[in-house]
């Protein structure tokens, strides 16, 4: 499960990139964009709060009932 | 090791789980720039992620799980928002303060200025160029989390760009950059 939580951007997700034919990109991107998606990554590469604990622990139960 | 690296889970329980909490960072990265506060947007987060668990016979596989998730994260937060509950919590004050700061960092806009300013565009605005400016996703597969027509995400995305670029950008872009397709807000 840990490995699961510090799973950095990308993973599952990747034909989802950034510059997809139909998204705006190129020479014309303002100079704030790459902010913005350092902003997001930045958040990505955080590792997981103490207090998504109850949330794991919550899944993990439910998950066991229902097997 | 990445969740690529590890066996495929036998039961579909604990592949789904897998997925969920590989999406977990994302769902947060989201909910930070939709509502600026991080202890909040975690709350966000975790509640969304349960009700995707409670919801996850409706997930089909093989779909796109960070779409699914943020359709219900972004759900979740505009039906906060409309209950009036953590909006009292904006300072607009304090967004201000930040803005006017001086960069110390060497990076073109200050992560800071950009978290203020992006609190500064309207809700759907803000999340139109989170999902296509940051989340990567098609203008497509924003229109469907974001309830709305692709037109009018497009509209959304550019307003939202246009608006930034006047608050962070302004000697390149000035004044002209607001004008943009007049489509619906």
């Amino acid at each position: 499960m840990e490995l699961a939580l510090s799973q950095p951007k990308g993973m599952d997700d990747r034909k989802h990139k950034l510059g997809s034919s139909s998204q705006p990109s190129g020479p014309g991107q303002p100079g704030w964009a790459d902010g913005l998606r350092k902003l997001y990554n930045s958040v990505l590469d955080e590792p997981l709060p103490d207090s998504f604990d109850d949330l794991l622990k919550k899944l993990d139960r439910t998950n066991d009932e229902r097997k | 090791m990445s969740a690529s690296d590890r066996p495929a889970p036998l039961n579909p329980s604990d592949a789904f789980k897998d997925h969920l909490l590989a999406t977990l960072p994302h769902l947060r990265a989201f909910a930070r720039g939709l509502c600026g506060r991080p202890d909040y947007a975690d709350d966000l987060v975790q509640e969304a992620a349960i009700k995707a668990w409670a919801a996850r016979d409706r997930f089909t596989p093989d779909t796109n799980m960070r779409a699914w998730t943020f359709t219900i994260l972004r759900n979740h937060y505009l039906s906060e928002l409309r209950r009036n509950r953590h909006q009292a919590d904006y300072d607009p004050e304090a967004v201000e303060r930040l803005l006017t700061m001086e960069a110390t960092q060497e990076d073109s806009v200050n992560i800071s200025d950009m978290e203020a300013a992006l609190q500064r565009l309207s809700p759907e605005r803000r999340e139109a160029l989170l999902l296509v400016g940051a989340g990567g996703f098609t203008y497509e597969e924003a229109a469907e989390i974001g309830d709305c027509a692709i037109g009018t995400m497009k509209s959304r995305v550019a307003r939202a760009r246009a608006e930034l670029s006047v608050m962070l950008d302004p000697e390149r872009e000035g004044p002209a950059a607001v004008k943009v397709p007049a489509a619906s807000p």
